[in-house]
């Protein structure tokens, strides 16, 4: 076992990619890379050509020496201590490079200094898979390339996660939702060696797996409730959100996917299933301030779409380009006002109307769901009257608007004229492609596409795991972090395109991995070795995303309502934070709670009004829908213990299961214990039983009466009368306990 | 206690400590001095990712009082005085002074654009002899306190986009408000309260609403994220115990948390379980600090006869005025206050007048306040909104009745304490009031200069996000040099 941190070690070769250019991209490149308007002295590091030609100002002398680091300015300029000499220079902001870094350097030059294209714009390659010495831990070929990277550091995987944690890191992962009693029943008595394959099955086969799924395309999209921007009214938009759940019930295609929402209007006979898709990119903001300059937003939305297409779908940071050429990656600002136009000739105007009713709660270009559509074609959508129903969708004008570089962004100050393209270092865009957005779904789902599929499988490997095989999935760029396993990603990218593009079939293949199976015990070794698992020699263990940890209260205290789909909901929420934050205008100026089972819905479907997004998701870091996020921030703030402690979501949790526990004929003991069942999915053990029976105990003793009546009075939920108060609040308080520890909302 | 929480967490892994404890970056100095062996160790060259050349000089100003005039109060009726308005009363602006502004969509199809003077006086007041108008009495006598920038200009011409610049220091969002900047640069003074906090208020003039991603943390760990503090019974939200729970009740269920938590800690070594630990506790002194802070019946009559008797009122501007002070006292790095209603497009001589009494003795107050207390040094007060306005009436223009529209181009806002050079007017517009003619602020710059006033240098202090360093100032901003002190 190595004695230090992986990240310590020099490799044997040194590779350009990882690690030489991170540390050229991150301390040289903003003076000598790409950005020719910031260029010093005519160096560009980033190409060869220019990287080992002589000196401008010193024609004896050369930057790179391949073998010959001391002859190098390169190395002499990164380790001397001479300040007039040194680089980065020590007024530039940017820190000196450390000794390791230092090291890398010289053992490259010395390694000949070989430069290699960026990893992510060359097609993945179909790997070999690995051969491993210990066989017998691989269950499919993920294992293979983790096995094969953990024997060349010397470590070794986890064993398996007992079933219980198992079931509850696998339950949540595909449904969101914890295993119900019998689940756990059934898969722990479940001796047989398919049990664990049985229940990955059912699970995916639950129509929660799409609402799961698509919990993250919501991010991914920037989906909500409101048109976003000061007055923040309502807007229609579910209808798109209830397809994206049906998608992924009915597995379609990733390519499927993708393409309908990019393009579905422009498919051949498009149906109204496929135009209702492309929903996806009418759900950015749309501002209906009056006054605005229509231009400046026409192009913001367009922008946004550029932007959400090279962040979602490539894992680029494209939007660098908006303003000038990229600084760090081969984008030049006229490719992405190439990229850009494809999205410039949608029939919209930048502001449509002002706040209003109904007819407002979508814009041009929109489409009607019918009651006879959602009879037919579009019977996925949950419409739950027979009013009038309109969603944004995409279509674009017959006369082809013409797209102009924009000076500095500016959406006024026109450069030059561009024609539809797309960046040639990803791929050239084939002229025999229509050159619309259908034409650009195409070359998205080119096979040489070198972006499409490692950032999806990326994506998912995220969800599950944690943070991705890239852990920047949103850069894949000069600037994002390397593949931990690049070998790995390209392996499962290959083998998604070669599978017909299937999302279950990923999902799956992922979750049956004896890398995903492994215990989360961490180690005094494992931590001091790899803290962060980069080599994943232990399972997944994280907290649960916002809307799951709500899911996981209703869910566990039997309160969920298991409704699919529909328009969002307003469950309780603490008093005024829209009416302080508003400017008076549109139904969402002020808050209008739910009642009945309205109540109990999942979380995905709590209401998003951009400005001010559902509290008790944003403490735990949910995105605010403003723009498109790839992956969200995973923090552990003290208000999320008071929200834990007094939000009435979870006190009318524990007060409902704790009067069911109490229905019961049993021992308060197994009370406890099928509480515990239910909410951490697991059996206590004697000693946590033992503090939680003792904690009743005291209860017991200590509530009065009248303090009882308050402890019960949370929620609307009717409280059954045949119940000693006493009881009741000391039961409910145990498990509201059992609720607030750190493990109850952690994928373990 | 605290050594050996830090030495804890430090065992089991540096760098996940420095990320997520609920200090600053310039904590970890303080950090370094409990543990000297913080910084060296098995990886300790990446731990100066952490460290961004902080500090980078002596602060000057440790606290931030910001109060926002959301909606954008007119300059012409408050701190640019323009008698060559009225003279020329009802004339069309001159198109040579109006260049190419671009106008909003409200009046960009004016056929006139008629100029319009302030329908209030001004004086001139203290050894500064700065004008103000007669709107803003108290804030005119503590005119020797103050700094006065009539030279400020923004980018956007629309509120949302000129809100989240002014806040973010971008306008597009999703960028961490500079509340959060601060805190994540300098950390909290006080264990028991958030270092950001916002507060909240309404006028009753035309409104444009603020909302919660102004004070969104970002990209930043939501440690950073703005924490609103209402009136009311919940000062904090989720603050208040289940009712039936005493105290006592809350102390002995967090005591059983701790130690169902602990095995569960020893099961699995994850040290987010020993962290989540620390949050409960720090909810708990929360529990105890803020309804402390929240309780003005222990301010003298003096004080509250100084901010008004609506300081009493609670969710009122001079309230926030109040609470915004012992918020600070109490070791709040960065306290927002934003009072609502500032968007006069018509009715403004009625409307601004409210306005100006919500917030004129308040403002003023908290200043003096400071002072007396000795703690204006240390205290950087801000007052201002997001734009200016017009310098001709949108839509009809009366004898008693008229509007102005936004305008990005020139305004005014002030400074107090912090180090900001006190008694002085920075910067100048034209005789029509709008375009800068002397000594221009950008929004950059009025970002870089607070940031400096805090001992933070703007370009140093960065967060690297989807590969890039963001800062608050973006690529620019200068350090206006002409108000420090």
């Amino acid at each position: 076992m190595p004695a230090s941190n992986i990240e310590d070690q020099i490799p044997d070769t040194v590779s350009y990619n990882f690690n030489i250019r991170p540390i050229l991209s991150d301390k040289c490149y903003k003076c000598h890379g790409p950005d020719a308007s910031k260029r010093q002295a005519g160096l560009r590091l980033d190409k060869p050509e220019s990287a080992f030609k002589a000196l401008r100002d010193n024609p004896n002398a050369h930057v790179l020496v391949a073998g010959m680091p001391e002859m190098s300015e390169l190395f002499k300029r990164v380790s001397t201590n001479d300040t007039s000499e040194m680089m980065p220079p020590a007024n530039s902001n940017l820190k000196r490079l450390t000794p390791h870094e230092v090291d890398l350097v010289k053992k490259w030059i010395k390694q000949g200094a070989k430069y290699e294209k960026h990893w992510a714009f060359v097609s993945p390659k179909s790997w070999p898979v690995p051969e491993v010495k210990d066989k017998e831990w691989p269950k499919n070929p993920i294992d293979n390339f983790i096995l094969h990277k953990q024997e060349q550091y010397g470590v070794k995987p986890s064993p398996e996660a007992d079933k219980e944690h198992l079931l509850k890191r696998v339950s949540l992962d595909l449904t969101g939702l914890p295993p119900t009693l019998a689940m756990q029943n059934t898969f722990l008595a479940d001796k047989n060696p398919d049990a664990y394959n049985k229940v990955v099955d059912e699970l995916m086969k639950s129509p929660a797996y799409g609402e799961k799924m698509a919990l993250h395309w919501m991010d991914v999209a920037r989906y909500a409730d409101s048109h976003g921007y000061q007055d923040d009214n309502y807007r229609t938009q579910w209808p798109w959100r209830d397809w994206v759940i049906h998608a992924y019930n009915e597995n379609l295609p990733y390519d499927k996917f993708i393409s309908w929402q990019l393009a579905g209007d422009l498919m051949p006979n498009a149906n109204k299933e496929q135009l209702l898709a492309t929903g996806f990119n009418r759900n950015h903001k749309i501002t209906e301030e009056g006054g605005v300059i229509d231009e400046e937003y026409r192009v913001a939305y367009v922008t946004d779409r550029t932007n959400t297409f090279g962040k979602a779908l490539l894992g680029v940071t494209i939007e660098c380009a908006h303003c000038h050429d990229h600084k760090y990656d081969p984008f030049s600002q006229k490719e992405y006002y190439q990229l850009f136009s494809f999205f410039n000739s949608v029939k919209e105007p930048g502001i449509q109307s002002t706040v209003g009713g109904p007819e407002t709660y979508a814009k041009r270009p929109m489409m009607q769901v019918t009651n006879d559509d959602v009879k037919g074609i579009l019977k996925f959508i949950n419409k739950q009257d027979t009013g009038k129903l309109i969603v944004s969708v995409m279509g674009d004008s017959e006369v082809y608007r013409k797209t102009y570089i924009l000076k500095r962004g500016n959406y006024d100050a026109h450069g030059d004229e561009v024609e539809p393209g797309t960046p040639k270092s990803i791929l050239p865009f084939d002229n025999s492609l229509p050159k619309n957005r259908l034409g650009l779904a195409k070359w998205l789902f080119d096979k040489r596409n070198p972006l499409t599929a490692r950032v999806f499988v990326n994506q998912t490997w995220q969800e599950l795991f944690g943070k991705g095989i890239v852990k920047s999935s949103g850069d894949f760029g000069m600037q994002g972090d390397l593949p931990s396993h690049p070998e790995l990603l390209d392996w499962l990218a290959v083998d998604f395109m070669n599978h017909g593009w299937d999302m279950k079939r990923l999902v799956k293949q992922m979750v049956m991995s004896a890398t995903y199976r492994q215990s989360a015990v961490i180690t005094a070794d494992k931590m001091k070795v790899d803290p962060d698992n980069t080599l994943l020699t232990r399972g997944p263990r994280y907290r649960l995303h916002a809307e799951l940890v709500r899911d996981l209260v209703l869910a566990s205290s039997g309160l969920l309502t298991p409704t699919i789909g529909g328009p969002s909901v307003n469950p309780y929420q603490p008093p005024g934070l829209w009416e302080n934050a508003t400017s008076g205008r549109g139904i969402l100026a002020s808050y209008k709670q739910v009642h009945g089972s309205d109540l109990y819905r999942r979380g995905m479907y709590t209401l998003i009004k951009r400005t001010v997004p559902p509290v008790e998701m944003a403490i735990f870091d949910a995105s605010n829908r403003d723009q498109c996020e790839v992956k969200r921030l995973r923090t552990n703030t003290p208000l999320q213990a008071l929200l834990m402690e007094n939000d009435p979501t979870v006190l009318e949790a524990a007060r409902v299961l704790a009067a069911k526990l109490l229905a019961d004929k049993s021992q308060s003991k197994d009370k406890i214990t099928k509480a515990f069942r239910l909410i951490m999915c697991r059996t206590p053990n004697e000693k946590e039983l033992g503090i939680l029976t003792g904690y009743y105990a005291d209860q017991l003793k200590t509530l009065n009466k009248k303090d009882a009546q308050k402890v019960l009075s949370v929620g609307e939920y009717p409280i059954p009368k045949d119940l000693d108060k006493i009881t009741l609040a000391a039961m409910m308080e145990t498990v509201d306990t059992i609720y607030n520890l750190e493990e109850a909302i952690t994928k373990t | 206690m605290e050594k050996d929480i830090l030495e804890h967490r430090l065992n089991i892994n540096r760098r996940r400590f420095l990320s997520r404890l609920s200090l600053g970056l310039g904590s970890i100095a303080l950090g370094s001095l409990l543990i000297p062996d913080l910084f060296t160790g098995s990886g300790a060259d990446s731990e100066a990712d952490f460290i961004p050349g902080i500090p980078n000089f002596a602060p000057k100003a440790k606290r931030v009082i910001y109060l926002f005039q959301d909606g954008a109060p007119s300059q012409l009726e408050s701190f640019d005085y323009k008698p060559k308005l009225r003279e020329m009363m009802g004339q069309d602006l001159p198109p040579s002074v109006r260049g190419n502004q671009i106008l909003t969509g409200m009046t960009a199809n004016q056929a006139h654009f008629p100029l319009v003077g302030s329908f209030y006086d001004f004086k001139q007041y203290g050894e500064s002899k700065a004008w103000v108008s007669d709107l803003f009495p108290h804030i005119g006598k503590i005119a020797d306190d103050i700094c006065i920038i009539r030279s400020m200009y923004t980018e956007a011409i629309n509120h949302d986009p000129a809100l989240t610049f002014f806040q973010t220091g971008a306008q597009q969002g999703n960028r961490p408000s500079m509340g959060s900047w601060v805190s994540y640069g300098l950390g909290s003074e006080n264990q028991n309260l958030p270092a950001f906090t916002v507060l909240l208020s309404k006028g009753k003039g035309n409104g444009q609403g603020v909302y919660s991603k102004l004070w969104s943390n970002g990209f930043l760990d939501s440690i950073h994220q703005g924490v609103q503090f209402s009136s009311g019974e919940n000062p904090v939200l989720y603050l208040n115990d289940q009712p039936g729970i005493d105290r006592r009740e809350r102390r002995k269920m967090l005591d059983k948390l701790a130690e169902l938590n602990d095995i569960s800690y020893k099961e699995f070594g994850d040290p987010e379980i020993s962290a989540k630990v620390q949050q409960y506790e720090m909810a708990y002194r929360m529990q105890a600090a803020v309804p402390e802070i929240m309780d003005v019946s222990k301010e003298s009559d003096d004080i509250i006869k100084m901010y008004g008797p609506d300081c009493l009122v609670p969710g009122t501007y001079a309230a926030n005025c109040l609470l915004a002070r012992k918020l600070s006292e109490n070791g709040v790095r960065f306290v927002q206050l934003y009072h609502q209603g500032w968007d006069q497009h018509n009715n403004l001589p009625q409307e601004m007048a409210g306005q100006a009494m919500d917030v004129d003795q308040a403002s003023a107050a908290l200043v003096t306040d400071l002072k007396q207390r000795g703690l204006l040094d240390e205290t950087l007060v801000i007052w201002g909104g997001e734009f200016g306005r017009t310098n001709y009436s949108q839509g009809k223009l009366e004898k008693a009745n008229y509007g102005r529209d936004h305008h990005p181009r020139c305004f005014s806002i002030w400074m107090a304490g912090g180090g900001i050079k006190p008694g002085i007017v920075y910067g100048e517009s034209d005789e029509f009031g709008y375009n800068i003619v002397k000594d221009p602020v950008h929004v950059h710059d009025f970002h870089a200069t607070i940031l400096n006033q805090l001992g933070l240098d703007h370009k140093k202090l960065t967060f690297k996000s989807q590969g890039r360093r963001y800062r608050l100032t973006d690529v620019a901003g200068n350090v206006v040099k002409g108000i420090l002190s």
